[in-house]
């Protein structure tokens, strides 16, 4: 059933992922009204949380191009996001490695181009890469250390990133896949799902889906193919086996599977390269997978894959004119479309949502500054992080940081429910997965995923059979046995 | 005529694999338990049944069960319907008779967990 | 800081065995903790029968088994907290631990029982291949959700591996009104009990299928469907033997694996059980610190368990008493020629009893065969076995006497029976 909403919004964003979320946040500064449209069942739940989760340095994109300049600025904010929005980031710089005479040549045009992308990168000798990465293939030749390069907790980025924009007055909808965009007199009804909602301006951050939205203005001159990458994980098993992002030299494919630590000191190996039909194939496959444990291997050989722990497939949008689409269509300065955001896409969001905001849409709207932007997330406890005395006050405080849920990350009561009495709604067990880590660990949600369960079900009022893993119709409980 | 017959032993882990021959001789069992279980397997097949039963508490919404004894492999889905029939009350222990005669075998179905409020 | 002679970590049914050994060896400062709401582990979700044979000479559920030992908790008042969870463990035995009661506490203890039990491989161990859509769960979960939550999870299902979880949930689920479609076992034989296979497949009418995989998932949201292939020699899906399933659940039982992870932390060897590495006193590397049950090598039977745990609470008891010294001469146990862990890794001479077991697992069925215990490269022991099983523990009772301090490692291995000439 379509309904009308005569409530005229400033702005419509089309898409949550980490693109629309750091819009989505940006514009939450100024006196908007702003309102973001999202398919999913949560927030930055596509490309944005399947993808290496790398801050990349910027030094490989071509000099000249959007992606090297949207990277290398981005890459320069996110010292100040991560405080701002509590997000794990640490820059552990970023190591390409050469493994014959031949790629050290290629290492220093790479120097070159980071040196014209503006981007602090240094040569290191076999030994001196030997040195910092001990597990590193015998055969290594030289590498090229980008310092500023790192990684980042993919999941907190985006949902705190919402969560901040929703707190300063942006709204969200989820569960909504826009359907059709129409221009009429002078506004813009967006058609979803479930009902109509007009806007003056509407910016297309839609990801994979960004090419249908932009359609439905006008023609359009691009194309997206769906480019499928696929992973490894692994338990956290040991502190810095790696303590890098490990590259092999990038080729036209892109990057080429890179080793690396995660924030939760996990261990990622991916991702495959490979041009798929569907933007719905988030398959895994057996034959993938084992070419890019062989090609791993041949950078870092003994990387103990009996830790494994997950595979995933991610999706990004690779754009027909092999860099990043940031601009309004043809005929409307008020419909803006962001698209083919693939890899440094991560890196390269805070900057674009500025430029979006200040540039472009800061020439049809006045952007008048709140008084009252916060743009500080409610602090996350993190009893992990706390003292021993730190610690037993809390629990006395509030017991329920004294339940362990998830045995693996050892994750509180205490946590998941503040997870879901935020201002972000988090409906699904992978949301509370993804906001607080449990059933990350190496039984996978074996033991904490039916608590999980129980505990959302509880916390919202609804039997059990409602809850859903993660999109709507992902129920796991299918009727009372009795 | 009767054939000579081989099957598993279930009496208890080590899972004897028995063999029976046409007048009932069971070779292969490594305790006494096994020629009964044979014997009885290729005359009248019994089973204990294990389930829940619905109970009102504050600590579980299901309480588990199981019939006193094997009762015929042949009535275990009519047992299963009289123990979904059930619908029983905290505290409830270890034993408490909750049918008693299941299905006219002359079986009791028995809780199996100590529920006490 | 409070300090106890005696904490027990973990209060399933090897915790539990543990304390009460330990207790009626004299150990009255005992503390047992439990991280979930009742004592008794995984036995609260295991409601059918077949446990206690051969402990309590009766067949019981798994809540009566584990009532049965909570009682004799309770009768000795043995100390225990529910929901405390240990998030530490010092190499000076201390134990830091959290609870909704206690806040957070340190305790000091003289000796620690690791009895933290196993967890189930998942689906993103072994890389599934196909799509991750909800319904694909391991057995156990199933398990908690229908017999302590009271809810199915689906009404259509497979199961992938034919571990004993997984035949005890094709049955449970059939009995609650679902359809079991089959069970894929990608090795060539079954690693389920043989009582399982009869009255939980074979009763049912369900079909297993021996040296198949799933080589696909299918759906969106939910299971719709999975596709299992026939495997080669390598266990690799061979292209062409596809069979489809519709089914809206994939259950899981392919194996399981000591949950350590305490241990691990503190760096302490392990054995190819992937728990820790013990002795005869299942006592690990770190004087004092004992593991047993399903944490140390994963059982058969709790029946097993009970036994195995009693003797490391009667071990923790010697030392507390000093009763267990340390000696430099320990022998090593290894696995040999078919044989997949042999627990313990160590044997100490000076303090072992009179008969030592030696428990292990074949890696594959056998017939036939001797076997064959050497020390060094004489053999000193060979028992023959008609059939051997990799669903059965085996336990072997080693005379001391047949052990000489000078006589090298000690190995485990599988030899055919010769024929005689």
């Amino acid at each position: 059933m379509r309904y009308n909403v005569s409530y005229m919004e400033d702005i419509i964003i089309i898409g949550a992922g980490v693109t629309g979320s750091f819009l989505a946040r940006k514009l939450s500064q100024y006196d908007l009204k702003v309102l973001v449209i999202e398919k999913e069942n949560d927030v930055g739940n596509v490309t944005s949380m399947a993808n290496s989760a790398i801050v990349h340095s910027g030094y490989d994109p071509l000099p000249g191009s959007k992606k090297a300049h949207f990277n290398v600025k981005g890459n320069a904010m996110y010292t100040e996001i991560a405080e701002d929005l509590d997000v794990e980031f640490e820059r552990i710089g970023s190591l390409t490695i050469a493994t014959s005479q031949k790629q050290l040549e290629t290492l220093k045009d790479l120097l070159k181009r980071a040196e014209q992308n503006g981007v602090e990168a240094k040569l290191l000798s076999a030994e001196e890469t030997k040195k910092l990465e001990p597990n590193i293939t015998p055969e290594v030749t030289g590498s090229l250390l980008c310092p500023s390069a790192g990684i980042i907790n993919p999941f907190t980025l985006v949902t705190h990133c919402m969560e901040n924009a929703l707190d300063n007055g942006v709204r969200l909808l989820l569960n909504e896949a826009v359907e059709d965009i129409k221009r009429v007199d002078g506004h813009y009804d967006v058609y979803t799902s479930k009902g109509v909602y007009q806007a003056k301006a509407v910016v297309n951050a839609a990801g994979l889906y960004s090419e249908e939205m932009a359609s439905a203005i006008e023609p359009i001159e691009w194309t997206l193919k769906p480019r499928k990458g696929e992973y490894f994980v692994l338990d956290h098993f040991k502190a810095n086996f790696v303590s890098h992002v490990l590259f092999p030299l990038p080729s036209e494919k892109g990057k080429g599977v890179l080793v690396s630590k995660t924030t939760s000191n996990n261990y990622i190996v991916g991702p495959s390269s490979e041009e798929v039909s569907s933007k719905e194939d988030f398959a895994t496959d057996a034959m993938t997978l084992a070419n890019v444990r062989a090609q791993a291997t041949l950078m870092v050989p003994n990387i103990p894959f009996q830790h494994q722990i997950r595979v995933f497939a991610g999706l990004r949008a690779t754009p027909s004119t092999h860099d990043f689409i940031i601009e309004p269509s043809k005929k409307y300065d008020s419909f803006i479309n962001i698209a083919g955001i693939e890899s440094p896409g991560l890196a390269s969001a805070p900057a674009i949502a500025e430029y979006v905001a200040e540039e472009l849409l800061g020439k049809l709207f006045e952007l008048k500054k709140k008084e009252n932007w916060n743009p500080r997330i409610k602090p996350y406890v993190k009893p992990m992080q706390l003292s021993q005395e730190e610690r037993a006050k809390l629990i006395a405080e509030n017991p329920d940081y004294g339940t362990i849920i998830c045995n693996c990350e050892k994750v509180s009561l205490g946590e998941i429910k503040d997870v879901l009495s935020r201002s972000l709604p988090c409906n699904s067990i992978k949301a509370v997965k993804k906001r607080t880590r449990a059933g990350f660990g190496k039984c996978q949600g074996g033991f904490c995923q039916p608590r999980v369960l129980m505990i959302i079900a509880k916390h919202k009022g609804v039997s059990p059979t409602e809850i859903c893993y993660d999109k709507l119709g992902s129920n796991i409980l299918l009727e009372e046995s009795k | 005529m009767k054939q000579d017959r081989e099957l598993i032993c279930i009496m208890c882990p080590n899972g004897c694999m028995l063999h029976v021959d046409e007048n009932l001789n069971v070779t292969g069992n490594r305790c006494p338990r096994g020629v009964s279980y044979a014997k009885d397997e290729l005359t009248h097949p019994t089973r204990v049944v294990t389930s829940t039963a619905k109970i009102d508490s504050e600590v579980l919404p299901v309480c588990p069960l199981k019939t006193a004894s094997p009762i015929p492999k042949e009535k275990i889905f009519d047992v299963m319907k009289e123990i979904n029939a059930l619908h029983l009350k905290a505290p409830v222990h270890v034993g408490d008779v909750l049918i008693g005669d299941v299905c006219h075998t002359g079986v009791a179905v028995v809780a199996t967990r100590d529920i006490e409020k | 800081m409070r300090e106890y002679q005696l904490v027990v970590i973990g209060g399933g049914s090897a915790g539990m065995a543990a304390a009460i050994s330990a207790f009626d060896k004299g150990v009255k400062e005992i503390l047992i903790l439990e991280k979930g709401e009742f004592l008794g582990g995984v036995l609260n979700q295991c409601i059918h029968n077949g446990f206690g044979l051969t402990y309590f000479k009766e067949e019981l559920t798994g809540p009566e088994f584990l009532t049965r030992l909570s009682k004799k908790v309770e009768e000795r008042g043995i100390e225990y907290e529910l929901n405390a969870f240990v998030i530490g463990l010092g190499k000076d035995k201390t134990v830091t631990y959290i609870s909704p009661k206690s806040g957070l506490e340190k305790i000091k203890a003289q000796a620690i029982v690791m009895a933290t039990g196993c967890y189930e491989r998942s689906a993103g161990a072994i890389a599934i291949p196909g799509d991750r859509p909800a319904g694909i769960l391991t057995a156990g979960q199933a398990q908690l959700y229908l017999n302590e939550y009271g809810y199915l999870v689906g009404k259509k299902v497979f199961i992938l591996g034919s571990g004993d979880i997984g035949l005890i949930m094709a049955r449970r689920m059939s009995l609650e009104g679902a359809k079991v479609l089959g069970v894929a076992e990608i090795m060539p034989y079954s690693n389920g009990l043989n009582r399982n296979i009869v009255q939980c497949l074979q009763d049912y009418g369900i079909p297993l299928y021996l040296s198949h995989t799933v080589s696909r998932c299918i759906g969106k949201e939910r299971l719709e469907a999975i596709e299992i292939s026939k495997v080669d020699e390598r266990l690799k899906p061979i292209p062409g033997t596809e069979m489809r399933f519709e089914c809206d659940v994939l259950l899981l039982s392919i194996g399981l694996i000591p949950y350590n992870s305490l241990l691990d932390n503190l760096g302490l060897p392990t054995s190819n059980s992937r728990g820790a590495a013990v002795n005869e006193h299942m006592e690990t590397a770190l004087p004092g610190v004992f593991s047993c049950g399903n944490v140390l090598h994963v059982h058969d039977l709790v029946d097993n368990v009970v036994v195995e745990a009693e003797l490391a609470g009667e071990s923790a008891a010697l030392y507390i008493k000093g009763e267990l010294p340390e000696h430099e001469k320990k022998l090593k146990v290894g696995p040999g020629n078919g044989i997949g862990y042999v627990v313990p890794s160590f044997v100490d001479l000076e303090n072992a009893s009179e008969k030592i077991d030696l428990k292990f697992r074949v890696r594959k069925p056998s017939k036939n065969v001797y076997i064959d215990i050497k020390q060094g490269d004489k053999s000193i022991k060979r028992i023959y076995k008609m059939s051997i099983i990799p669903s059965e523990m085996e336990i072997i009772k080693l005379p001391k006497s047949l052990l000489s301090n000078d006589g090298g490692d000690i190995t485990v291995s599988l030899q055919p029976k010769e024929e005689t000439l």
